[in-house]
C-alpha cells in the first residue's frame, strides 16, 4: 500500500514531521517497507521551444528541430512527432536523462546521419497520460516564460510503501492509516466532509440479487449519472493517482481508483447504455465466458459470483469488470457499483482464474460492508464536480443483514498476556480512537468492533490492539531461567550429531541438498521405494522427493569435478522419502569419495581410492559411535547403483536384522549415465533409523576393565582356501578357538595366482596369543596352533599352507 | 722408571691420539687382551717378591683403571663422534611437504542449528523434529490458517497431490501442533529443520531452515518472550549488548504477533551486530493463538506461551559474513571448505560458541 504523506493529511490533522510519522507506522505494526522520493530525475526534463523545425534530409517521416532549451545556442533535435512545429512548447529530455515510460537512457546518437542531441517527448513517454500521438503540446501562456526551467516541480513527495499484513484491510486505503495513526496520538482524525447532492431521478436499472447458495454478494449498492461528461482528470487527482505509480486514464477511472485507495472502498463504473436492460448478480455457470478490462477472455466454473445482464457476463464480481460494459470517454451516462462480496467466494474464483487486481486484494480480505453509501456518495460528488450529470437516488440491494459482533473484554486480561498494564481510562480512549463502540459492564468492557475491523472477533484481538498502538517497547524483559527439565536431544538426535561429525572427521566436506531432485536421476537409485513426484515443482529436474541422497550428491560431485577438483569427499546428512505420507521418510547419511589417494606426492606412491577406503570410513565411524567392530556383520548384497563385485552391506550383528550402511564402488553403467569422468568413486550410505537405541547405556556396555601383562606371543598361519569363503567367517572360526586366549587376528596378505590352485586363494593371518593367568610355554602354544589349524582345516576345508 | 709407569706415559699418550674405533679396540686388546701388557703384568704379580707384592699390586691396578677409564672416555667421545657424523649425512630438507591430509567440514547451517540448540537448552528448551512431508492440516489449518485465509498466499506451498491435502511444509511450525497433540502442556521446545516455499531467485531458496520455538506454560506473557529472544540474539551474535525492536505485526497462528529487528551498522564493508541505527529483521514470534492451543485441546485458561520462528540461513548469512543463500545449497568444494567448519569445533556453552 503507497501513500504519500500529503494525501494522509486529507484526514490526519497533525503536526508531525513526516520521518516522525514514519517511525510511528512501523511502530503500531503497519510496516514501512521502502520509502522512494519520485525521481529527482525528472528534473532534467525542461520546457523547450522549437525555433525550426525542417525535414530530415534522409527521412519523409523525422524533423531536424533546433530547439531553445533556455541555453546560449539552441540545439539539434531529431524528432518523429508529426505535430512538431516552429514555436511549439514542448518538453524536451537531454543525454543522460531515462525516459520513465521505458527506462531508457538517451544518450547521443546519429538518426540517419543526423546527430541528435537527446529528444523531445510525448505524454505517454512521461507517463503523464496514455497519449502517444506526438509531442507534448504546453500551453503558450503558461509556459512561454519557463523555457529552459524543469518542467516538473521540484517535488520531494515521498512515496511511503506500506507492507499491509493480511488482517488489516481497513488500511488498505488511506483513511484507515491515518485512523491508527490518530489513536496512536499522532494527530487527529478529520471528519469527512459531505457535500448535500440533489438526487431528483430514481435509478432506472433494475438490480437482482439472486437467491441462491454460494451466493458471494451480499450487498449491492448502486446509483446513476447521467448526461456526463467524461475528460482527463484534473491535476490535483492525476497527481494523486501518479503517487501510487499508476497511470491516469480518465476521471470517472481515476476517481473509482481514488475512492478506492483514499477509503478503501472499491467501486465499478459501468456504462448504463451497453447494459441490456437491468443487472442480475447470480452464479456462472460452467462454461460462460468473458473478457475482463485486463482483455483477458476468462472461461467460467460453476458457482463464481458475477454480474450479468440479459446478453450475458458484464463483470466478475469484486475482481474484474468486462470490456462490453466499461466506460469510456464518450460514456454519458453511467452506473456505479459499491457492494459487498464475500471474501471466501472471491478468493476461491480468483485463485481458479488467476487473476490479481487491487479490488479483488481488498475484497478478499473484507471491506467494511457499511462504506456502500459512503463510496456511493464520494463518488457522486467527484464526478458530478468534474464531470457534470445528473445523479439519481442511491439504491441499495441486500442479501443479507450485517451481523454485530460483541466482545467481552477483561481489561485484565491484557496484563496477564503482555506482561504490563494499560489503565482503563486510556483503554478506552484508544479503543474509541480505533472506532469501537463501548459500554462498562462492571468489571467488563462490552466492545462492538468497527465494521471495518473483520478481523477483530475475540479477546486476544482486542489485547493486540492496545498493545499494538500503546507500543511494544512497553513490554518489560524477563530474564530467562536457567533450568532444564529434559534432556535437550533424544538418542537418535544424539547419534545425528555424532555421525555427522564423525564422517566429517575422515576428510570429507559436508553438502547440504535440495530434499528433491531431478527423477532422471533419482531413477537410477530408486530400486523399490515409490516415486513421489512434486505437482507443482520448481523446475522439471526438481521434480521428485530424493529417494536416495546419491542423486543430488552425484550432481554436485559431478559439477566439482567440472571445477577442476579430482580428489573429493563429499557428505550430505538428511532425509530420504519413500511415500507421500507424512513421517514415510528416514534420515541418512550418504558419502561419496573420488579420485586418489596421496595424488602426486614426493613421499608416497599415489593409489586411486578403493572399496576398503569407504569401508573403513563407515566401520571406523560406527566403532566410534559405540558399536564394536568385532560384531558388525557385512555380506555381499547390496542395491544395483553399486559395482555388484565391490561393495557391501553392514549389520550391527549376526542376527542380521536391520542394514545399517552400503558401502562400495558406484556401478560403472551410473557414471556412464550421468557422464562422470573420475577416475574412480565410492560410495556409503548409512540408515540412522535402523540403529536402534541400545539397552544398555555405551558406559554399562563395557566390560570391568582387565589387562595382561604376561608375554604375548605372535603366529603366523596361511591358508589355502576356496575363494568364495569369506575372509570375516574364517576370522571368527579362530576367534573361536579359544576366546580368552586368542586375541587379535589380522590379515596381511591374500593371494591368488602361481602355486595356488585354480578357485582356491591364500590367506595369510597374524593371531595374537596370550593369557591372562602365565606366560604360555612352547607347549601351550603348540596346542593352540594345532588348534587353530585343525579348526579351520575341519570347518572350512581349508589346507595349512607348509 | 718403573715398567707401569713406563707403561702408562707410554699408553695414555698413545691412546690420546686415537680417532676411531678400530685403533681403540686394537690397543685394547694390546693392554688388556688374553696376551696383553697389562693381563701379562697381573699373570706376574705371583713371581713378585713378597715385600713387593703389595706396591705393585696396588700401582698395578691403579694403571689398569687409569687407562680403562681412558679407553672408555675416548670410546664415549667416539661414538659420539661417529653419531655427530652419522646425523649429518641423514640431514634431509624438512620444509618439504607432509603426507596429504584432508580436512572434513561441517556446513554452515548444521554448525549454526547447533549453535542455536546449545543457546536454548542452556534455557531448558528440547529439541523436537518433524516430517518434511506434511499434511495440509497440520502445515495450515490447525494453525489457525484456513483454507481462504490470504495468508496462505505468503506461503508459496510444493503440493504432492492434486487435492493439495499432502504438501511440503512450509515453516517449522506443524512440529508446534505435532508436539502439543502428543504431550500435555507445559511445553519448552525448538524444532530446527528443512523447509520449502516454491520460490526461487537471488534472495529466495526452493528448501531453506527454521527454527521453531514453543513455550507453553502458566502464566508465560510477552516479557518472558522478549526476555528469551533477547538472551538469544545477544548469545548467538556473541555480544554483550544488543539493539532490538519488537514491532507489531500479523502472523495467524499468534497473537499478538510480532516482527523482531536488530540495530547493525556497517563499518569497513562488515556488518556490525548490535549498534547503528539501521534495523535488520530476523525473526517472527508472538503468543500463540487461543485457536491454535483450541485445535490441540490445549485449556486456554490454564494455558498460555509463546512462539518463535526463526531463519537459520539467514543467521548464518549475518554471523559468518555470506553473501549469498542460494551457495548454500550450490556444494560448491570452494565454498565448503572456506565457510565450514572443523568438526571438531562443536559448539558448547563452556567452551563458547565460535572460535
Amino acid at each position: 500500500m503507497k501513500i504519500t504523506t500529503n494525501w494522509l493529511k486529507d484526514h490526519l490533522d497533525t503536526k508531525f514531521k513526516e520521518n516522525q510519522i514514519i517511525n510511528k507506522l512501523t511502530e503500531i505494526g503497519l510496516e514501512v517497507e521502502s520509502i522512494n522520493s519520485e525521481s529527482n530525475d525528472l528534473d532534467n526534463f525542461v520546457v523547450a521551444k522549437i525555433l525550426k523545425a525542417e525535414k530530415h534530409p534522409n527521412a519523409d517521416r523525422l524533423k531536424v528541430c533546433d530547439v531553445d532549451i533556455g541555453l546560449k545556442e539552441s540545439i539539434k533535435v531529431v524528432c518523429g512527432a508529426p505535430n512538431a512545429k516552429k514555436d511549439l512548447l514542448t518538453i524536451y529530455a537531454p543525454p543522460g536523462s531515462t525516459i520513465p515510460k521505458n527506462q531508457m537512457k538517451l544518450t547521443i546518437s546519429k538518426i540517419r546521419g543526423v546527430t541528435s542531441f537527446g529528444m523531445l517527448c510525448s505524454e505517454s513517454e512521461l507517463n503523464l497520460s496514455e497519449e502517444s500521438e506526438g509531442i507534448i503540446e504546453l500551453s503558450s501562456n503558461k509556459f512561454q516564460t519557463k523555457i529552459g526551467k524543469s518542467y516538473f516541480q521540484k517535488n520531494n513527495i515521498n512515496v511511503i510503501d506500506l507492507s499491509i499484513t493480511p488482517n488489516r484491510p481497513d488500511c488498505l486505503g488511506v483513511r484507515g492509516i491515518a485512523r491508527d495513526l490518530a489513536a496512536a496520538g499522532s494527530g487527529k482524525l478529520k471528519n469527512i466532509k459531505t457535500t448535500k447532492l440533489k438526487k431528483n431521478n430514481k435509478q432506472k436499472i433494475n438490480i437482482k440479487i439472486t437467491k441462491e447458495k454460494n451466493q458471494g454478494c451480499k450487498a449491492f449498492g448502486s446509483c446513476t449519472i447521467t448526461n456526463v461528461k467524461n475528460c482527463e482528470s484534473p491535476d490535483w487527482l492525476k497527481e494523486k493517482i501518479i503517487s501510487l505509480g499508476q497511470k491516469p486514464i480518465s476521471a470517472i477511472v481515476d476517481i473509482t481508483n481514488y475512492i478506492m485507495f483514499d477509503l478503501n472502498r472499491p467501486l465499478h463504473a459501468y456504462d448504463v447504455d451497453k447494459i441490456d436492460k437491468e443487472i442480475i448478480v447470480r452464479n456462472s455457470k460452467k462454461g460462460e465466458v468473458f473478457k475482463a478490462l485486463d482483455n483477458k477472455e476468462y472461461k467460467l466454473e460453476n458457482d463464481m459470483c458475477v454480474i450479468t445482464d440479459h446478453s450475458g457476463v458484464l463483470g466478475l464480481g469484486g475482481i474484474i469488470g468486462g470490456t462490453r460494459s466499461g466506460t469510456e470517454l464518450d460514456t454519458k451516462n453511467i452506473l456505479i457499483e459499491a457492494a459487498y462480496f464475500e471474501p471466501r467466494s472471491i478468493r476461491k474464483t480468483s485463485k481458479i482464474l488467476n487473476i490479481d487486481t487491487d479490488a479483488k486484494f481488498r475484497f478478499e480480505r473484507g471491506i467494511d460492508p457499511l462504506s456502500i453509501e459512503q463510496g456511493l456518495q464520494k463518488a457522486a460528488e467527484l464526478i458530478k464536480k468534474i464531470c457534470g450529470g445528473e445523479i439519481s437516488k442511491f439504491n441499495i440491494k441486500k442479501n443479507e443483514n450485517i451481523k454485530k459482533n460483541l466482545i467481552k473484554f477483561n481489561p485484565l486480561s491484557f496484563e496477564k498476556v503482555t506482561g504490563f498494564n494499560i489503565n482503563q481510562k486510556e483503554m478506552i480512549k484508544i479503543l474509541k480512537n480505533l472506532g469501537f463502540d463501548i459500554k462498562k459492564d462492571k468489571k467488563f468492557l462490552i466492545l462492538i468492533p468497527p465494521s471495518w475491523r473483520p478481523d477483530i472477533v475475540q479477546e486476544i484481538d482486542i489485547i493486540e490492539e492496545l498493545a499494538r498502538i500503546k507500543g511494544y517497547d512497553q513490554i518489560k524483559i524477563i530474564e530467562p531461567e536457567k533450568i532444564r527439565k529434559k534432556e535437550t536431544l533424544n538418542y537418535s538426535q544424539k547419534l545425528f550429531h555424532f555421525l555427522q561429525r564423525s564422517i566429517a572427521t575422515k576428510g570429507y566436506l559436508e553438502a547440504i541438498t535440495w530434499s528433491f531432485t531431478d527423477s532422471k536421476i533419482n531413477h537410477l537409485f530408486i530400486e523399490e521405494k515409490k516415486l513421489v513426484q512434486i505437482v507443482n515443482p520448481i523446475s522439471s529436474d526438481l521434480n521428485v522427493l530424493r529417494n536416495s541422497i546419491f542423486s543430488n550428491l552425484i550432481i554436485y560431485l559431478n559439477k566439482n569435478l567440472d571445477r577442476g577438483f579430482k580428489d573429493i569427499s563429499l557428505f550430505e546428512i538428511g532425509p530420504i522419502f519413500y511415500g507421500s505420507q507424512p513421517g514415510e521418510q528416514e534420515t541418512v547419511i550418504s558419502g561419496l569419495k573420488c579420485g586418489k589417494i596421496s595424488r602426486s606426492n614426493w613421499l608416497e606412491k599415489e593409489r586411486l581410492v578403493d572399496v576398503f577406503d569407504v569401508k573403513k570410513d563407515v566401520i571406523q565411524t560406527l566403532a566410534e559411535a559405540g558399536f564394536s567392530k568385532n560384531k558388525l556383520y557385512i555380506d555381499d548384497k547390496t542395491p544395483n547403483y553399486f559395482h555388484p563385485g565391490k561393495s557391501g552391506r553392514i549389520f550391527l550383528n549376526k542376527e542380521k536384522e536391520k542394514v545399517v550402511a552400503y558401502f562400495g564402488e558406484i556401478h560403472p553403467n551410473i557414471l556412464k549415465k550421468i557422464d562422470i569422468k573420475t577416475e574412480a568413486l565410492m560410495g556409503f550410505e548409512i540408515f540412522i533409523d535402523n540403529i536402534k537405541k541400545t539397552k544398555k547405556s555405551l558406559n554399562d556396555q563395557k566390560k570391568q576393565y582387565k589387562y595382561s601383562d604376561y608375554q604375548k606371543s605372535e603366529r603366523d598361519f596361511a591358508f589355502v582356501i576356496d575363494q568364495n569363503f569369506n575372509v570375516q567367517d574364517l576370522i571368527e572360526i579362530i576367534l573361536n578357538v579359544d576366546q580368552k586366549l586368542i586375541k587379535t587376528v589380522k590379515v596381511f596378505d591374500v593371494y591368488q595366482g602361481e602355486n595356488i590352485p585354480e578357485g582356491k586363494k591364500s590367506i595369510a593371518l597374524n593371531v595374537t596369543i596370550q593369557s591372562s593367568e602365565k606366560t604360555l610355554n612352547d607347549q601351550d602354544l603348540d596346542r593352540i596352533n594345532q588348534l587353530i589349524i585343525s579348526s579351520v582345516e575341519t570347518k572350512t576345508g581349508a589346507k595349512i599352507r607348509s | 722408571m718403573s715398567e707401569i709407569e713406563t707403561l702408562r706415559a707410554d699408553f695414555l699418550s698413545k691412546i690420546k691420539d686415537i680417532n676411531n674405533k678400530q685403533d681403540l679396540d686394537n690397543i685394547k686388546t694390546e693392554l688388556f687382551g688374553k696376551n696383553g701388557k697389562i693381563t701379562s703384568l697381573f699373570k706376574n704379580i705371583g713371581k713378585i717378591e713378597a715385600d713387593k707384592k703389595k706396591d705393585f699390586a696396588s700401582n698395578l691396578n691403579s694403571l689398569k683403571n687409569d687407562l680403562l677409564s681412558e679407553i672408555n672416555k675416548i670410546s664415549s667421545e667416539l661414538e659420539i663422534k661417529e653419531i655427530n657424523s652419522k646425523l649429518k649425512n641423514e640431514k634431509i630438507d624438512i620444509t618439504l611437504p607432509v603426507r596429504n591430509y584432508v580436512e572434513g567440514k561441517i556446513h554452515p547451517v548444521s554448525q549454526v542449528i547447533d549453535e542455536i540448540s546449545s543457546i536454548f537448552s542452556e534455557i531448558g528448551f528440547s529439541v523436537e523434529e518433524g516430517p518434511d512431508v506434511e499434511n495440509e492440516y497440520n502445515n495450515f489449518t490447525a494453525l489457525n490458517t484456513p483454507d481462504n485465509h490470504p495468508a496462505r498466499d505468503m506461503h508459496d506451498t510444493f503440493y504432492l497431490n492434486n487435492e493439495k491435502e499432502l504438501l511440503l511444509r512450509t515453516h517449522t511450525s506443524p512440529v508446534q501442533i505435532r508436539t502439543m497433540i502428543k504431550d500435555k502442556p507445559p511445553f519448552k521446545i525448538i524444532a530446527p529443520g528443512r523447509t520449502y516455499r516454491s520460490d526461487s531467485d537471488q534472495t529466495h531458496a526452493p528448501m531453506f531452515h527454521q527454527v521453531e520455538g514453543l513455550h507453553i506454560d502458566k502464566n508465560i506473557n510477552m516479557a518472558h518472550l522478549k526476555g528469551c529472544l533477547n538472551y538469544f540474539i545477544k548469545e548467538f551474535f556473541e555480544v554483550k549488548k544488543i539493539k532490538m525492536r519488537f514491532r507489531p505485526s500479523h502472523f495467524p497462528f499468534t497473537e499478538p504477533s510480532a516482527e523482531v529487528d536488530i540495530g547493525y551498522e556497517i563499518k569497513d564493508g562488515k556488518i556490525i551486530i548490535g549498534e547503528g541505527d539501521k534495523w535488520l529483521e530476523i525473526l517472527g514470534c508472538g503468543m500463540v493463538h487461543p485457536n491454535v492451543l483450541k485445535n490441540v485441546k490445549i485449556d486456554t485458561k490454564k494455558f498460555q506461551g509463546y512462539a518463535f520462528g526463526i531463519g537459520i540461513d539467514r543467521l548464518a548469512m549475518l554471523k559468518y559474513g555470506i553473501n549469498d543463500l542460494r551457495a548454500f545449497f550450490e556444494c560448491d568444494y570452494r565454498w565448503l571448505n572456506h565457510f565450514g567448519f572443523d568438526p571438531l569445533d562443536v559448539p558448547t556453552n563452556y567452551r563458547g560458541l565460535s572460535r
